[in-house]
């Protein structure tokens, strides 16, 4: 309780002082809601125009959550391809490079024209943004089993299939979520950047959609709405990824255990 | 003097060198015998621990053989470190070398079990190796290497990191299962006086290239009282004689 009072009430003060604060600045300065609304005006957005701001939202959302999902199924599945042979590792390991630093925004106008389901093409573009955390951070752990220990389960005959499975698999683990942390954030970026490169309208426009969409209208005070939700999202997936970490290795490893005063 | 058993392993002629051009051995010459309990005593770096990773089959020889009484004979290994997974409780490590035989859990817990038991570690099951102190984690290890039923208990320095007094309890612990057990023990350590306390015969090894500079046979009763006896202190004298030897050789 008391760790929660002093890790939670002074950014909450904060952010009270400075949502005052903007509210003060914008009215005393008399700005236009046109060119910077206060959060007043923002809060009244967003209930407003909750009607068209949730569904876009659950359409980003399934897009990130698709993203991440992919992302974590086939990375794991790469990293451990690679773990696989050192070859292999070497050999496919630089295009994974290449597809993580090339920037997604230059090639999702690419993917939008050949892949003709627009969802789909959202999806392989936060695909490709999310994935590579996972797959360098897995094919790291995979590779990073107690040397004792491999020697330990050699000497008692213990198959390949054995060794990946008591052994290279749990001491990944750690190493695994670290990258599903980054890959959570990422995979909305990368839903949020295609959907303004693909910008389609209709019933399935995500929340960067309606950003572009209030921005073409000068409805500030719901674009500022709508980036909100988009930031509250990460949060939300920040905070339940950290939770699936810290559950799954609150007993054993290091990052996770309360170091004794 | 105790009877001379049968031999249960012996090195003849080995030599060893490493990939990076490191001699660890040469024209080593050793023989283990069924129910000993032997320590290769030596200085950092003699190769005694290449000695047992090449009992245990992990490394090839680079000349010379090692002859077996008979075809396998389950193989205890405790390092110098616990060697232990972070991820899995006190049972859930004891229980690996059953896992890797395809023994089920349910199967495995009485082994388990008694094994937790002979160590001193009951009750324990559930921890995690993190919550325990040095010389637990050491009694995790040796249960893990007791639980399969070795005939040869293989130990590179595995008391070398604990305090004084952990190690002396967990020398006689080991004593005491060393005689239940009737187990043949190849032990590895520098330290002159836990070897004398612990062996009925020490091989006394070179600086590298290491081989066998000398051979100490023990006897005796070795019981606590042991450790402040007469007898005590003067076979660690001809010992540590026999070691300054082995280091001018």
């Amino acid at each position: 309780m008391k760790e929660f009072i002093t890790k939670v009430v002074p950014p909450t003060l904060i952010l009270f002082v400075g949502l005052a604060a903007w509210e003060v600045f914008v009215r005393a300065s008399a700005i236009p809601v046109y060119i910077l609304p206060g959060p007043v005006a923002i809060v009244q957005a967003l209930v407003t125009d909750w009607a068209t701001l949730y569904p876009s939202l659950l359409v980003t959302l399934a897009i990130t959550a698709g993203a991440l999902t992919a992302a974590t199924v086939l990375g794991v599945a790469i990293a451990v391809l690679f773990a696989q042979s050192k070859w292999v590792e070497l050999s496919f390991f630089p295009y994974a490079v290449i597809l993580q630093v090339t920037p997604v925004v230059a090639i999702a106008p690419l993917i939008i024209i050949w892949v003709k389901d627009t969802a789909t093409a959202l999806l392989i573009c936060a695909w490709i943004v999310a994935f590579f955390p996972i797959v360098s951070n897995t094919t790291l752990g995979l590779n990073s089993t107690d040397h004792n220990l491999l020697n330990l389960l050699q000497l008692y005959g213990a198959s390949r299939r054995q060794v990946f499975w008591y052994l290279r698999l749990p001491s990944a683990l750690p190493f695994f979520l670290g990258g599903l942390r980054i890959s959570g954030g990422l995979a909305l970026i990368g839903a949020v950047v295609a959907e303004f490169v693909a910008g389609s309208g209709g019933v399935q426009s995500g929340l960067a959609y309606r950003i572009l969409e209030a921005g073409y209208q000068l409805k500030i005070a719901r674009m500022f709405a709508a980036l909100f939700m988009i930031t509250g999202t990460g949060i939300l997936i920040f905070i339940l990824l950290t939770l699936v970490t810290h559950l799954a290795l609150r007993r054993w490893h290091e990052s996770a255990v309360k170091r004794e005063g | 003097m105790r009877a001379e058993t049968p031999a249960l392993v012996a090195l003849r002629g080995v030599d060893k060198v490493y990939s990076n051009g490191v001699v660890a051995l040469t024209g080593l010459d050793l023989t283990i015998r069924e129910g000993e309990f032997v320590s290769l005593l030596g200085p950092s770096g003699c190769g005694k621990s290449t000695v047992l990773r090449l009992i245990a089959g992990l490394g090839d020889l680079t000349r010379g053989t090692i002859e077996w009484s008979s075809v396998r004979h389950e193989i205890g290994f405790v390092f110098q470190d616990p060697t232990l997974m972070p991820w899995a409780t006190v049972s859930g490590n004891i229980y690996l070398p059953l896992r890797v035989r395809g023994m089920s859990r349910a199967a495995a817990q009485p082994k388990i079990q008694r094994a937790m038991e002979q160590v001193g570690l009951a009750g324990f099951g559930d921890a995690y190796p993190r919550e325990l102190s040095g010389g637990m984690r050491m009694r995790v290890s040796i249960a893990r290497a007791l639980v399969a039923g070795p005939k040869i208990l293989l130990m590179d320095e595995p008391f070398a990191a604990l305090d004084e007094i952990t190690r002396f309890k967990l020398n006689d612990d080991l004593l005491e299962l060393w005689a239940s057990q009737r187990w043949t023990v190849v032990f590895v350590t520098h330290s002159v006086f836990e070897s004398v306390y612990l062996s009925t015969r020490i091989l006394v090894m070179t600086p590298r290239p290491g081989r066998v500079s000398s051979e100490v046979v023990l006897d005796g009763k070795r019981d606590p009282s042991f450790r402040t006896s007469a007898a005590y202190a003067e076979q660690c004298r001809t010992v540590s004689a026999r070691l300054a030897e082995a280091m001018r050789a």
